[in-house]
C-alpha cells in the first residue's frame, strides 16, 4: 500500500470538505461518526502501510518518496509536494490517525447536544489532516503548511465556544504566541535553503557530514524556537494552560497527544543536523526541556481546575521529550512521545468524562468520591495516573526511565533534576485522582435534603465516551512493549527507527540501567506516598502557594511587559514603519505623479496643436534623412 | 507655334504637392471641423495621386495597389470620423475644434 501514501491525508481531507458541503443536513450525531470513519480509514490505511514498510529492507525504508507534484518549480531546487513515509512518520501517523480517530468517537458523544456539532467535526478533521501533513511532507515546506495548518485548527478549536469572552482571549494567545514560534521555523527553513540549497529531508541529512558547523547550529537553534512555540516550552509555553478553555476531547486530541509533540517531531527530523551542529546547542535544548519539565511540575502542584493541573503536566512531560531530545537520545524522545500520548489522551479523556458528568463543573475541590459513581472513568484514569507517575510495568515507567537514563549520561545534573521532577509529577497526579475519585464528596446530592437548588447527582458518561477510555487505558498498560531496555532484542522500536542516530551510551551509564531504574521506581512511590499523607490522611498540611498557583507570576509578568514597555517599542517600530519605509515609497510615487502632472500639459487636447507637432515632426524627420542619411 | 505641351510625370508629383501642401495648411488654419476633415481627405488624395503617377512612371504596379488600400482605409476612416463630427455639430451647432479641446482628460 505504499503507493496509496497520500491517502492518509487524504481521506480526513474528503471527510473535511464534505461535512462542510453537507455537514448540517447530516447533523448529530451523524457527521461526527462520518469524521470518525474518516480518520479510522485513514488508520486502516496506516496500518497497510505500515506493514508494506515492515517487508522493506531496513536500508530501503527510508527512501519510500511520493511525489505529487512540483509545488514550487525552481531550476534545479525545485520544492515538491511529497510525502515521506518513512518509520518515522509512520510511527507518528499510526498514533495521529488510532488515537484520533479515538478521540473522535469520543467527542461523538461529549459534543453531543452542542448547537455546532458537525463545526466541531469539521475543525477536528482539519486538524487531522494538516497534523498528517505535518508529519508526511517530505521537505519542510510541506511540513510548515501542516505546521500552520494545525495552529490554525488550534486557535479555531480553542476559541470554539467563542461565546465565551475567555474562550476567544485565550485562542487569541494561542495564535500569537505561536506566531514567535513559526517565526522561528520560517528562520531555521531560509537558513537550510541558503546552506544546502534544498529542503528536502534527505538532502539535509546527506548536507550534515559537508554543511559547515555554524550553519548546523543555525538551523537547528532557529528550528527549536519554532518547536518551542508550538510544544509549549519555556519561554512560549504561555499559551498551553489556557488552551484548555477549548473542549475537553480538542485538548486531548491537539494539546496532548498530537499537535504539541510536532516541535520534538521536528527536533527528532531534523536530528542528523543536530548530531553535527555545535555542543552546545544540544546543552540549550536540553536544558530548556529539564527547566520546563521542572517549572510545570511545581505549578501543577497548585492547580485547582481538573483540566489545568493535566496542562501543567503536558507542558512538563513535554519538556522530558526535549531533554531526551537535547541528550541525543532521539529514540527514548519517540517512545515518550507515543507513550505520553496514550496516557495524557486517556487522562484527559477521562477528566473530559468527570466534567461531562459533572454538569460541567471542573474545579476539583467540588469533586471527590467519585469512583462509586463513575466505575469506568475511575478505573481507567487511575490506570493513566500510575502509567504517568511511572509505576512499573505501566507504559510511562519505560519510557520515562529511557530519558533518565540518557539523562544521566549527559550531565548528572540534568539527571537529578528530570528525578525531581518525576517525584513532583507522582505527587500532583495523585493529588488529583484523591481530590476527584477519593475523599469525601464535595459535591451536593440531589437527595439531600439541604441541596441547594440545581443539584444533581454525577452519573458515568455514555458507551460512546468510555469506549475509547478502555482502548486507551490497555495501551497504557502494555504500550511499554515497544521498547523494554532488558535485552537488544526487546529494544523494538529502537530497530524500527533506524536510522534515526542514537549516541550509545557510554559504559558507566549502561551498568547503572538497573540501579537507575530502581532508583526511579523509589522517587515514583515515594511521590505517591507523600501525596496520599498530605491529601488522603491529613498527616501534613498542603502546601499550595499562591505563587505557585499563578505559574510563579510569569504569565502576568509578560502581560504587564506586553502592555506597558512592550506595546511602546512596538508603537516606536511602528513609528519608523510609516516615517521612514512608508514616507520612501510614498514620496517615489509622488515624485512621479507630480513629474507626470508636468508632461500631461502638452496634451492640450487642441486637434491643430496637434496637427502641427505631426508636421513639425515630418518636416525633422525628413531633413534627417536628408542631411544626416544622405538620401537624394 | 505654341507647342502642345505633353504633361509629363512631373507634372502630377508637382499637384500632388500643391494639394497636400493646400491640404496641411487647411488643417492648420481652419476651425470648422467639417472643413479640417475635409482637408486631411485631400492630403490623402494628394498621396494617392503621387502614388499613381510613379506606379505608371516605373512600371511598378505596386504603387497601384496602395492606393485601392489607401482608399479602404480612408473610407473607413471617414465613416467613423464623419459619424464623430456629426454627433458633436448636432449637440453644439456651430462648434469649432478649438472648442472641442475641452474633452482632453
Amino acid at each position: 500500500m505504499l503507493d496509496v501514501v497520500w491517502l492518509i491525508p487524504a481521506l480526513p481531507l474528503a471527510g473535511f470538505l464534505f461535512i462542510l458541503l453537507f455537514g448540517r443536513r447530516l447533523g448529530d450525531p451523524k457527521s461526527g461518526y462520518f469524521a470518525t470513519a474518516m480518520v479510522g480509514a485513514s488508520f486502516v490505511v496506516t496500518v497497510g502501510v505500515f506493514f508494506d514498510l515492515l517487508a522493506l529492507d531496513a536500508e530501503q525504508r527510508t527512501h519510500q518518496v511520493t511525489r505529487l507534484f512540483s509545488w514550487v518549480p525552481l531550476a534545479g531546487r525545485s520544492i515538491d509536494l511529497a510525502f515521506l513515509a518513512d518509520p518515522l512518520s509512520i510511527t507518528m501517523c499510526l498514533f495521529v490517525t488510532g488515537i484520533g480517530s479515538l478521540i473522535h468517537l469520543y467527542a461523538v458523544g461529549y459534543m453531543h447536544g452542542d448547537p455546532r456539532f458537525s463545526k466541531f467535526f469539521l475543525y477536528l478533521n482539519l486538524f487531522a489532516f494538516s497534523m498528517l501533513m505535518l508529519v508526511l511532507g517530505s521537505n519542510l515546506l510541506v511540513t510548515f503548511l501542516g505546521w500552520e495548518g494545525v495552529g490554525t485548527c488550534s486557535y479555531l478549536l480553542i476559541s470554539f465556544w467563542h461565546e465565551k469572552e475567555s474562550a476567544a482571549t485565550a485562542g487569541k494567545k494561542a495564535f500569537v504566541t505561536n506566531r514567535v514560534g513559526d517565526w522561528g521555523f520560517m528562520m531555521a527553513m531560509f537558513f537550510a535553503f541558503w546552506a544546502v540549497g534544498s529542503l528536502d529531508y534527505s538532502a539535509l541529512g546527506g548536507a550534515a557530514g559537508t554543511i559547515a558547523q555554524s550553519a548546523a547550529t543555525a538551523i537547528v537553534l532557529f528550528a527549536f524556537v519554532g518547536a518551542c512555540g508550538k510544544s509549549a516550552q519555556l519561554p512560549l509555553y504561555l499559551w498551553l494552560p489556557d488552551a484548555m478553555e477549548g473542549p475537553t476531547p480538542v485538548s486531548a486530541l491537539i494539546h496532548a497527544a498530537t499537535m504539541v509533540t510536532a516541535g520534538v517531531f521536528l527536533m527528532v527530523r531534523l536530528s542528523p543536523l543536530l548530531s553535527v551542529a555545535a555542543d552546545y546547542a544540544g546543552w540549550i535544548i536540553a536544558i530548556t526541556g529539564v527547566a520546563t519539565a521542572l517549572f510545570a511540575a511545581t505549578v501543577a502542584v497548585a492547580q485547582n481546575d481538573i483540566k489545568k493541573v493535566l496542562a501543567y503536566s503536558t507542558v512538563s512531560q513535554l519538556g522530558f521529550m526535549f531533554l531526551a531530545v537535547g541528550s541525543g537520545a532521539y529514540v527514548a524522545a519517540i517512545f515518550h512521545m507515543v507513550t505520553h500520548a496514550f496516557f495524557k489522551a486517556l487522562l484527559f479523556l477521562g477528566s473530559g468524562s468527570v466534567i461531562h458528568g459533572m454538569h460541567h463543573e471542573q474545579d476539583m475541590r467540588r469533586m471527590g468520591a467519585l469512583r462509586a459513581l463513575m466505575p469506568i472513568t475511575a478505573a481507567t484514569f487511575i490506570i493513566g495516573w500510575l502509567a504517568i507517575a511511572g509505576v512499573p510495568p505501566f507504559a510511562g515507567f519505560w519510557s520515562k526511565d529511557e530519558i533518565l537514563l540518557f539523562a544521566y549520561d549527559k550531565s548528572p545534573v540534568l539527571y537529578f533534576v528530570a528525578l525531581v521532577t518525576a517525584l513532583l509529577t507522582a505527587y500532583y497526579m495523585t493529588r488529583q485522582v484523591i481530590m476527584v475519585f477519593f475523599g469525601k464528596a464535595q459535591w451536593h446530592d440531589a437527595h439531600e435534603e439541604h441541596g441547594a437548588a440545581g443539584d444533581f447527582t454525577p452519573h458515568e458518561s455514555p458507551k460512546v465516551m468510555v469506549a475509547p477510555l478502555v482502548i486507551l487505558a490497555g495501551l497504557s498498560v502494555v504500550g511499554g512493549l515497544i521498547q523494554l531496555p532488558f535485552s537488544d532484542n526487546l529494544k523494538r522500536l529502537e530497530h524500527w527507527l533506524e536510522p534515526v542516530g542514537e549516541h550509545h551510551l557510554s559504559a558507566s551509564a549502561d551498568d547503572l540501567t538497573y540501579v537507575l531504574m530502581a532508583v526511579a521506581v523509589v522517587v515514583s512511590i515515594a511521590g505517591i506516598a507523600a501525596s496520599i499523607m498530605v491529601y488522603a490522611k491529613h498527616k501534613v498540611k498542603p502546601i499550595e502557594p499562591a505563587i505557585l498557583a499563578n505559574a510563579w507570576g510569569y504569565d502576568r509578568a509578560v502581560s504587564r511587559f506586553m502592555g506597558g514597555p512592550g506595546r511602546q517599542v512596538f508603537a516606536d517600530i511602528v513609528e519608523i514603519d510609516t516615517q521612514v519605509i512608508d514616507s520612501l515609497v510614498n514620496d517615489t510615487g509622488a515624485q512621479i505623479a507630480a513629474a507626470a502632472g508636468q508632461v500631461r500639459k502638452l496634451q492640450s487636447g487642441n486637434v491643430r496643436n496637434y496637427a502641427a507637432a505631426i508636421g513639425v515632426g515630418v518636416v525633422l524627420l525628413l531633413s534627417w534623412f536628408v542631411v544626416v542619411r544622405g538620401l537624394l | 507655334m505654341i507647342a502642345i505641351a505633353t504633361p509629363t510625370t512631373t507634372w502630377y508629383l508637382l499637384l500632388g504637392a500643391v494639394l497636400f501642401a493646400v491640404g496641411v495648411v487647411g488643417v492648420m488654419v481652419r476651425r470648422n471641423p467639417l472643413v479640417l476633415f475635409m482637408c486631411v481627405e485631400l492630403m490623402l488624395n494628394a498621396v494617392n495621386l503621387t502614388f499613381v503617377a510613379l506606379a505608371k512612371k516605373l512600371d511598378d504596379i505596386g504603387g497601384q495597389t496602395t492606393v485601392f488600400f489607401v482608399m479602404v482605409v480612408a473610407a473607413a476612416e471617414v465613416v467613423v470620423g464623419l459619424g464623430i463630427i456629426v454627433a458633436i455639430l448636432r449637440r453644439r451647432p456651430n462648434a469649432t475644434t478649438d472648442d472641442l479641446a475641452e474633452l482632453k482628460g
